[in-house]
């Protein structure tokens, strides 16, 4: 069968979810004509399952780059939502209101503080307002709860957004500056080739310059064609949603928030079931009790849907950003956090890969290399 | 007063030999309805043609697909809200609320 073969681009994005539609819309928008590969409705698709925070509180324990990186991105997220606005007409509903980690156990409380300790302790660590609150505090500010609630911590930095219309934002963006997208486009074979790159994928063949991985679990396939390795894996997050109601949380909850739209989302769970995207009523069961304890009226919301979704989540669970050694030109993007980062990725990141450099002094940390360690004494 | 069932409405039940034998209230006002009827039903039947509006925009909507499917027929059942009309057969005293916008939380 002939291959069709496409003009060359100075990029071709390899993923159309939250990762790969922010660097294509950030490299797009820099003047750069820009292919985005998208694999198709067989794609697991972690930006349409998603918990939509913009969630900076807990980030970054053991690597205070990525607490720096999320705190970057958080900050830049009104620029995104706005040049989206401007763009495109869409309203992400961003809204950055602060968030609660709400804690039911004199435990949990010890736990988490000293976690947020350990966090804010760690050398190269900017510190940012985030603080303990006993009951009575936390009722102030989410009058709501119940008497299970023994305490929260309460991060002024938190946020979140209606992520569906976020994806659509960037895609639609993405088109506004010129970009072409790809849709049903599997890439199979990446052929690095005299300064440019051939993707190959059922009958299709397209070139460009320079080349970003933004395919989340696909990447792990597709990394050593570049000579990378990116070690990622599915990591299942189970979500329930309530009928929509009038506002009343005027704050988000890491396992609780309330959509732009009224619908209340339960989620946070966290299970290793590799590419299994099933829902299982024993974890939904943990997750909904729990949220009960938290918001005691939740009980008598009907729930309207169920899903599993697969997180993108590297070995050790913090992004991978790198340029390839063996094949210069060729760039990796993957973390599990798409939506927090959407901001840095758009704003931050496509910058560095348009100019074909990734700086040490801030994306260093995110290197392939930190993977690289020897496997004997 | 009774309101008798299908004066305005373009809906028309086609077996005739069941009577309107229920009463039912849809929001407060007392409407005759039929054995084995749908609330959906019964509320078409009676001129209910937009049984609410919706959560986002306020849009008024009424029963569409008459089968579980479409969520357009939300009422309150006896204080319980959003409950699917269709899916909900009429009982003698049933207390019918139309939905204005999103429910609140805590009712």
């Amino acid at each position: 069968m002939a291959i069709a073969s496409h003009t060359e681009f100075d990029f071709a994005v390899i993923g159309g979810g939250l990762v790969g539609a922010a660097i294509a819309w950030g490299l797009a928008s820099r003047g750069r004509s820009v292919a985005m590969l998208d694999e198709g409705d067989i794609a697991f698709r972690a930006s349409r399952g998603n918990f939509a925070l913009i969630w900076v509180q807990s980030k970054g324990g053991g690597m205070s780059r990525y607490a720096l990186w999320t705190r970057q991105s958080s900050d830049a997220w009104p620029q995104l939502a706005e040049a989206l606005r401007i763009e495109t007409g869409l309203d992400v509903c961003l809204h950055q209101p602060g968030g609660f980690h709400l804690l039911l156990s004199p435990e949990e409380v010890e736990n988490r503080a000293n976690a947020l300790k350990r966090l804010h302790n760690q050398p190269g660590m900017v510190p940012f307002e985030c603080h303990m609150l006993d009951h009575a505090q936390t009722e102030k500010m989410l009058p709501q709860i119940g008497p299970d609630v023994v305490g929260a911590s309460f991060c002024p930095l938190d946020g979140h957004v209606n992520a569906l219309r976020l994806l659509r934002a960037l895609h639609v963006g993405f088109q506004r500056h010129g970009g072409r997208y790809f849709p049903d486009r599997a890439v199979e074979r990446i052929e690095p080739r005299g300064g440019e790159f051939r993707l190959r994928g059922g009958n299709v063949e397209i070139s460009a310059h320079k080349i970003v991985l933004a395919a989340g679990l696909g990447n792990a396939r597709l990394a050593p064609m570049v000579g990378i390795s990116a070690p990622v894996r599915p990591q299942r997050g189970q979500i329930i949603v309530t009928e929509k109601v009038a506002p009343f949380m005027h704050y988000v909850a890491h396992t609780i928030r309330q959509t732009d739209e009224g619908s209340v989302m339960i989620g946070d769970s966290v299970e290793e079931a590799g590419f299994d995207a099933c829902v299982g009523s024993e974890v939904l069961a943990v997750m909904a009790d729990r949220a009960v304890r938290m918001f005691p009226h939740l009980a008598k919301l009907n729930v309207v849907r169920c899903w599993a979704a697969l997180r993108v989540m590297p070995q050790d669970g913090y992004p991978i950003y790198d340029q390839s050694k063996a094949c210069p030109g060729a760039f990796i993007a993957t973390c599990h956090s798409g939506v927090t980062l959407a901001a840095a990725h758009a704003l931050l990141l496509s910058p560095c890969i348009d100019m074909g450099n990734l700086p040490n002094e801030s994306l260093a940390a995110f290197s392939t290399r930190r993977f690289d360690v020897p496997t004997t004494h | 007063m009774l309101l008798s069932a299908h004066d305005d409405s373009m809906f028309r039940p086609l077996i005739k030999e069941r009577g309107l034998s229920l009463t039912i209230f849809i929001d407060g006002t007392a409407t005759l309805a039929r054995h084995g009827d749908t609330v959906a039903a019964a509320m078409l039947a009676s001129g209910h043609v937009a049984c609410r509006t919706t959560a986002v925009s306020g849009a008024p909507r009424g029963p569409y697909c008459l089968m579980g499917v479409c969520f357009d027929c939300l009422v309150t059942i006896d204080g319980s809200a959003n409950r699917q009309g269709c899916m909900t057969s009429v009982r003698d005293g049933m207390r019918i609320e139309t939905h204005r916008g999103k429910r609140e939380y805590g009712t």
